[in-house]
């Protein structure tokens, strides 16, 4: 993926395939699913608001309705709660709904529908009723959106029983992550990081990258100092501070990517947190009661004789999202994060580590 | 005099974009109800006689359920006592593959449709959310939030129709929540889609406390149906054979193709809200009593005596078959529920996430050790009587005790 920085977030590429890659988009990467999704599965439709003839505003439909019709890839009347409440009754007959929220803050008035219906049949009947639908949800900022554009509402989602919360980070989970929602069966809120649309990875549309599936956490990018826990639009930034660490400080920083936000992989974060005794979260959605809140009670909780520092989060302030001239103060970016590192008490295991060479701990300690 | 007054005075040409949709007309509700028992129309007796069969055994199950709320044997019970015909003929129109979307109000028309009784008042006893299986008798779970289960009959009908099914859903709702943004979003969908599926307002005169004057300004609920371009049919909803008629032919409409409909039957709520209300609060005496001399079993009664179809030993018999009925549903709710406090992890995704896993290990212990000590306290902060803390059935993480 290219990032600011260039970084590069894909896991060591695999030589056979590669005359296949060429720089692809995230978005490019979520139409194929969606398109190979429809035509692996009759029973897959695409409905939402200007989701047929224009493509959706993001064009992540772009092509559905010509290639597979109006009843498979469909325009709807502009009802987010109709859009979500038909789901349900497509999905009670059998179908496997993917439907498309225009923008995060617009799911909205649909939340009804998500909290008290499609988070909660599958329970209510005793299984009878799966809702095996995918609600797409565009999310998070920077992109230089006016009021209702940048929110990141994962939290809520998060707080309802039911669901599962998945984010791609990069382009080859935007496929892989997409055909694994689509393929469950229960309902998945897949959270598309607006920013990230147009970010490129060498990918493959005819052989896509095999991903693990929902609930697994992904290392991109092993180190030995601290943990940075992050998902979404925030993965880029952490591994940006990762490489800025390492190049400026000698800290060879762990970046883990969440991508299921629930189920929510605690092996794969509790262990590199054991490995390396320090962890940072890192997300754009408010601190206070987010998602952060519950990974650091879980690592406090799992990791705490391994822990020399408390959990520290670097989220968004907890204030209602910024208008775009001002969101870069807002936004969580290289700097805040390797501020949080600074603060992971380095000092205090200068003085009880009295190996000194310690080399992966100890560059910090001057801090 | 304003423009709004005089509309169709200026004959300036419309401007471009602008074309008319459809005429208005066809879709307009008649200006009263649709009655007719008493009216010496032609009507089918063995129908009728099923209807009365039917109503009076709602009405005796309706009585039933309160005392079970009583009697400690159900949490709650929104009576449907005065709405008995329209509850029937909702189910009665239905064939055998369409499907019913009930609210909670509606436990008759599902139990009215052939399901067990004691699994239809799962939600009101409290024993798990839905006691039946919606897939396999195709009736949704009993739906508490107001008009949320409209969209989902829209959807159910629009899958069915795309996959070449005969189907149609008929979705049932009260006065108050046509007033829900759920309502509008339901009928448009429905409308624009042209899905097979009928709407059933029961304008019962109340939501809770609230009279339908201030809920609405309509000139009546049926006429909502025409801003979204399907018909609205006014009818009296005491009166069974009327009701039967008019659902009978919003489904089959439906079924031929020709699109939704908007059902408006005017009844009235003769008992309170639910036995937790009370309703001397809001309404006058006079007003219930008056629409007791228009109950709809002495309606159905007087007719099917008038056309000579029903005498004294017929009539005693329906009661006394109604009294099996409710006997049986009393001996039944008396008995206590199975509980099975495991299952409580069991649906909420078809795998139990390794956060469930452990919680239902928590619980499980605590069952357990509770049954070890035998303390009653404890057995019953889990939840009363017959508990299985039989777990180990579900350790399988697919859940699913059938
Ligand atoms: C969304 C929502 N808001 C509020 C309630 C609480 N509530 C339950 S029944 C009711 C009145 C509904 O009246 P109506 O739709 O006329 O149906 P009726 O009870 O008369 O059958 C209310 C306000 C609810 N169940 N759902
Ligand atoms: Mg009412």
């Amino acid at each position: 993926m290219s990032t600011a920085t260039g970084t590069s977030l894909q896991p060591g590429a695999q030589p056979a395939r590669e005359s296949a890659r060429k720089p692809s988009t995230m978005a490019q990467a979520l139409n194929r699913a969606l398109r190979d999704a429809l035509a692996a599965d009759p029973d897959v439709h695409v409905f939402g608001e200007d989701v047929g003839t224009l493509g959706g505003v993001f064009r992540v439909t772009d092509g559905l309705a010509a290639e597979f019709g109006e009843n498979r890839c469909t325009d709807t009347p502009l009802a987010e709660a109709g859009i979500l409440g038909t789901a349900v009754g497509m999905a009670m007959y059998g179908m496997r709904p993917v439907v498309e929220m225009q923008f995060d803050a617009f799911a909205y008035p649909g939340f009804e529908q998500l909290v008290s219906h499609i988070s909660r049949m599958r329970n209510r009947t005793r299984g009878a009723l799966p809702m095996p639908l995918t609600v797409r949800v565009p999310y998070g900022g920077g992109i230089g959106g006016v009021e209702h554009h940048s929110d990141s509402s994962e939290a809520y989602y998060m707080a309802t029983p039911g669901l599962h919360v998945v984010t791609p980070a990069t382009v080859a989970d935007a496929y892989g992550l997409l055909r694994h929602s689509i393929a469950s069966d229960d309902p998945v809120i897949f959270l598309e990081p607006k920013r990230l649309y147009w970010g490129k990875d060498d990918w493959s549309p005819e052989q896509p990258d095999e991903v693990p599936g929902i609930g697994r956490a992904v290392v991109r990018r092993p180190g030995t100092s601290a943990t940075l826990i992050t998902y979404g639009p925030s993965l880029p930034v952490c591994m940006d501070a990762a490489e800025a660490a390492a190049r400026d400080e000698g800290l060879e920083l762990e970046v883990v990517d969440l991508r299921s936000l629930v189920p929510f992989d605690e092996e794969t974060v509790v262990a590199s947190v054991r490995r390396t005794g320090r962890a940072v979260v890192v997300h754009e959605s408010t601190g206070f009661a987010g998602p952060g809140a519950e990974v650091a009670a879980r690592v406090s909780e799992r990791c705490f004789h391994h822990l020399e520092a408390p959990v520290l989060r670097v989220a968004g302030f907890d204030i209602p999202y910024p208008p775009p001239m001002l969101e870069q103060h807002h936004l969580p970016d290289v700097d805040r994060v390797l501020d949080a590192v600074a603060r992971l008490q380095w000092e205090s295991e200068w003085r009880a580590g009295e190996a000194a060479g310690d080399a992966g701990r100890a560059g910090g300690g001057d801090r | 005099m304003t423009v709004l007054e005089q509309s169709g005075a200026y004959h300036l040409a419309p401007p471009p974009a602008w074309r008319p949709r459809r005429d208005p007309a066809p879709l307009l509700p008649d200006r009263e109800p649709l009655r007719l028992l008493g009216t010496g129309a032609e009507l089918d007796g063995d129908l009728l006689h099923e209807l009365y069969g039917h109503l009076v055994r709602g009405r005796r199950f309706n009585e039933q359920a309160t005392a079970l709320t009583k009697q400690g044997r159900l949490a709650v019970y929104p009576s449907s006592t005065g709405q008995e015909a329209a509850e029937v003929a909702a189910a009665l129109a239905l064939r055998e593959q369409d499907w019913l979307f009930p609210s909670y109000r509606d436990t008759l028309a599902a139990v009215a449709r052939g399901l067990d009784p004691v699994a239809v008042l799962s939600l009101l006893r409290g024993d798990w959310h839905s006691g039946y299986d919606s897939r396999a008798s195709r009736v949704a779970p009993l739906s508490t939030p107001l008009a949320t289960q409209l969209p989902h009959a829209v959807g159910l009908a629009h899958a069915a129709r795309l996959k070449g099914d005969d189907v149609v859903a008929l979705a049932m709702v009260g006065d108050g929540g046509t007033s829900e943004g759920d309502f509008h979003e339901a009928l448009n969908f429905a409308a624009v889609w042209q899905a097979p599926v009928v709407f059933l307002v029961q304008n019962n005169g109340f939501a809770i406390s609230v009279p339908l004057a201030k809920q609405t300004a309509a000139p009546s609920l049926a006429h909502k149906a025409v801003g979204y371009g399907m018909p609205g049919r006014l009818v009296d909803g005491n009166d069974a054979a009327a009701m039967h008629l008019v659902l009978t032919d919003a489904v089959e409409r439906a079924r031929r193709g020709e699109g939704p409909c908007l059902v408006e039957a005017v009844t009235y709520r003769l008992e309170a809200h639910t036995n937790a209300d009370d309703a001397t609060r809001y309404r006058e005496a006079a007003e219930v009593d008056a629409w007791r001399e228009h109950d709809p079993l002495v309606l159905m009664e007087r007719e099917l005596r008038t056309r000579g179809l029903l005498d004294d030993e017929g009539a005693r018999e329906a009661r006394e078959e109604a009294e099996r009925m409710a006997g049986d549903l009393r001996e039944r709710m008396h008995q206590e529920p199975d509980l099975h406090p495991m299952d409580l992890f069991d649906h909420v995704f078809a795998h139990r996430t390794a956060q469930l896993h452990q919680q239902a290990e928590r619980l499980r212990a605590e069952l357990e050790a509770a049954e070890a000590e035998g303390t009653p306290a404890a057995a019953e902060r889990h939840g009363g009587t017959r508990l299985h803390t039989d777990t180990r059935q579900h350790t399988d993480e697919q859940g699913g005790r059938k």
